[in-house]
């Protein structure tokens, strides 16, 4: 008698399956579905930290305000959430797509396949991607930078303002693309001067232990490094870097920021004395470029790659005392222009 | 009988009804606290859950749930506590998805292969935690929660170009996997296609009631949890019941990741889904450690994590979902302890009462000792 129960409780569990599986009614985006409303304007999905980083993915929101107010349509922006799948990530560009959303722009190369299998769904949409190339396709638009070429030139100031010959560089998590960051950045302080140590660390080997995310663990990172002498250190760490620049102006060493201009933002005012410069990578002017070109009717494709050349990436100078030291931009001017003339090759990994 | 195999379907139920509806209406409270409806929200979920292709996702993802929750609900039986289940799946979905992409057997011996290499490399994982308890007492709590940091570092070493790591863009994979090793899903049209290895969860699922309810190894194992001094009277080694329990729990939580790696994904990247050992905690519990249980409690979970994204299109939050399995599992935890009090206290003036009218009540006392091993 015991066991009646239990597979009566089955039997339902297996029903309720079934009836799920019989259920299926339309799919949430047939086109017979009740929302679609008509063209609106530029949409972008976040990486992992979402809003409020700081740095990556706040800079995409720029990129986005500014497409707002200059083409006065409805945009939207939307976070991801925890340990989604590739399924997730589509669900949420196909949505984008569906209400009309053009064009839609996933935020970091976590989202290739999505875009790759929403940019077949959706033919008639103009996808952009954010840090991947792999995506060939007539309405992806594939943006990309050359990163280590703005940290190259943070590892000249770096190099040239050392004084301790220590300098560090703090990632956010052990990925190829931080792994640029760092390349460049270890090949421009050699360059300028062979005697420099550079102290390297990662904060995470994953981005879910939080190495974007985590303003305490860049800033141990960092007190760790000017303990070992380091009086620069340079943070690729999203969200995380705050600590590296707050652990920086504590014990009065330089911190150089990234993608942003730090220097500028409100939430490190406290700090931005500590802060020499910052390598940006202008993810605003990437998506509003896209945006632009989809209003122009003529919209991007293929490889869009922003460079020093481009201007894209670059080293910010609004800290006056970085701008009034001549022997460092010197230094970063002559850097530069061999980069951008292909006289330095700058390694990316 | 008739009577008191209901009052274990009201008990049974009683727990998990109670603390969804005080997670609803607290969920409420947050939202009425942030100035929002307190029920659209609910309506614009439950109309996700009618679209096929949001089923497909809810049961896709129910899967990879079911398998954890399982894993962790085997060591529940026996008080042990196997929080590595996260490094465990996440291990064993890579080393099958390496060996997939290396070896290339026919399908009917490769789909075995990629199955036993996900088994055994989870069981290895546990393995560990369980030698070191029944060897040196280390806390098995403490083990695994050590292991599962071990085990992103080496799946990190794994990922390197020149061990079995293949960079696409900026993403670090493991390759494709062979097309042999892919398992096909049930094409649903439009909607997207069901994982083949829906099935296999399923199946585990049959297989844990049936291991713990009719064999001898599952009466150990839940004499164990229940009592281990009395276990160890009469005749079960807690030592070896320890390992084979560890052992069994890395082998299923080794399965976890496979229905998306050999569905969908078929390589292993950064993308891979991770924390689903940690949510198969919270699926275990609501589901109070029993299959049927477990698996509703999976589709809860499931629902709520694919209907949610919706939410953010309609001006709420999609974090209201995340907040709601929050309290689901603290609500579950505190409303269990009161249903199995309230419980024992009626059996309690039941007895009381037909003691009182003189009967003699051998089989209902037999069952109630039953229920208590059983109810842990």
């Amino acid at each position: 008698m015991r066991r009646v129960p239990r597979i009566a409780l089955a039997g339902a569990a297996a029903a309720s399956f079934a009836l799920v599986l019989s259920a299926c009614g339309g799919t949430s985006t047939s086109s017979g579905s009740s929302e679609s409303k008509g063209d609106k304007g530029l949409a972008i999905a976040y990486d992992v930290g979402g809003r409020g980083d700081q740095s990556f993915n706040d800079a995409a929101y720029e990129g986005l305000k500014k497409a707002k107010g200059e083409f006065g349509y409805e945009t939207a922006d939307i976070e991801p959430t925890d340990g989604e799948t590739d399924a997730d990530k589509e669900q949420r560009l196909v949505s984008l797509a569906k209400q009309g959303h053009n064009p839609v722009i996933g935020i970091g190369y976590a989202y290739a396949p999505a875009v790759k299998a929403a940019a077949e769904k959706y033919p008639d949409t103009t996808f952009g991607i954010v840090d991947d190339s792999t995506i060939e396709a007539d309405n992806v638009a594939d943006l990309v930078f050359s990163e280590q070429e703005a940290s190259y030139l943070a590892g000249v100031a770096a190099a040239k303002a050392t004084k301790t010959n220590t300098v560090g560089f703090v990632g956010g998590v052990d990925i190829p693309l931080i792994h640029k960051f760092g390349a460049g950045f270890a090949q421009g302080v050699k360059d300028t001067k062979p005697g420099v140590k550079v102290l390297s660390q990662y904060l995470t080997q994953t981005a879910e232990e939080g190495g974007f995310s985590s303003p305490d663990k860049g800033k141990t990172a960092a007190e760790g490094q000017i303990e070992k002498k380091a009086d620069v250190v340079y943070a690729a760490a999203g969200l995380s870097g705050q600590g590296v620049i707050e652990a920086a102006a504590a014990n009065k060493v330089w911190a150089i920021g990234v993608d942003s201009d730090q220097y500028k933002q409100e939430a490190l005012g406290k700090y931005k004395d500590a802060i020499l410069t910052s390598a940006t990578k202008d993810v605003a002017k990437a998506v509003y470029n896209l945006a632009k070109s989809v209003e122009d009717g003529k919209p991007e494709t293929g490889i869009v790659r922003g460079d020093l050349k481009s201007g894209e990436v670059g080293l910010a100078d609004s800290n006056p005392k970085f701008k009034s030291d001549t022997a460092i931009q010197e230094a970063v001017q002559a850097a530069k222009e061999k980069i951008i003339g292909g006289e330095i090759k700058v390694k990316s990994s | 009988m008739k009577k008191f195999d209901k009052e274990r379907l009201l008990l049974a139920v009683a727990g998990p009804v109670i603390a969804l509806v005080v997670a609803v209406a607290l969920t409420s409270v947050v939202l009425i606290a942030s100035g929002k409806n307190p029920f659209e929200p609910y309506s614009i979920m439950f109309e996700q859950a009618t679209f096929s292709d949001i089923q497909v996702l809810i049961i896709n993802q129910a899967s990879l749930y079911y398998i954890a929750a399982l894993a962790v609900a085997i060591g529940f039986r026996m008080n042990l506590f196997n929080i590595g289940v996260d490094g465990q799946y996440q291990l064993a979905a890579m080393m099958a998805a390496v060996v997939g992409a290396h070896a290339s057997l026919p399908a009917v011996l490769q789909v075995p292969l990629l199955l036993l290499t996900a088994v055994l490399t989870g069981a290895f994982w546990s393995g560990i935690a369980g030698v070191l308890k029944v060897t040196r007492g280390v806390s098995e709590v403490v083990a695994t929660i050590m292991l599962n940091a071990i085990a992103t570092s080496v799946i990190a070493y794994f990922w390197l170009p020149n061990v079995f790591g293949v960079k696409v863009g900026n993403n670090n994979t493991t390759g494709e996997m062979h097309e042999s090793g892919w398992i096909p899903g049930f094409d649903m049209g439009d909607a997207g296609e069901i994982y083949g290895l829906v099935v296999l969860a399923a199946l585990l699922g049959i297989g844990y009631w049936v291991v713990l309810n009719r064999t001898r190894f599952g009466f150990d194992l839940r004499a164990s949890g229940a009592s281990e001094t009395a276990a160890a009277a009469s005749g079960v080694n807690p030592k070896r019941m320890v390992l084979t329990a560890m052992l069994i729990s890395g082998g299923l939580a080794g399965l976890a990741g496979l229905p998306i790696l050999l569905g969908d994904s078929h390589t292993y990247s950064l993308n891979f889904p991770t924390g689903i050992g940690f949510l198969g905690i919270g699926i275990a519990l609501l589901g109070r450690n029993n299959p049927t249980g477990i698996a509703f409690a999976a589709l809860l979970w499931a629902w709520l994590d694919k209907a949610s994204p919706e939410l953010d299109f309609h001006g709420y939050d999609k974090e209201i979902a995340v907040i709601m399995q929050g309290l689901i599992v603290i609500a579950v935890v505190v409303s269990y302890e009161a249903v199995r009090e309230w419980g024992l206290r009626r059996q309690q003036r039941r007895v009381g009462a037909e003691l009182a009218a003189g009967h003699v009540l051998g089989a209902t006392s037999d069952n109630s000792t039953q229920k208590e091993v059983a109810g842990r």
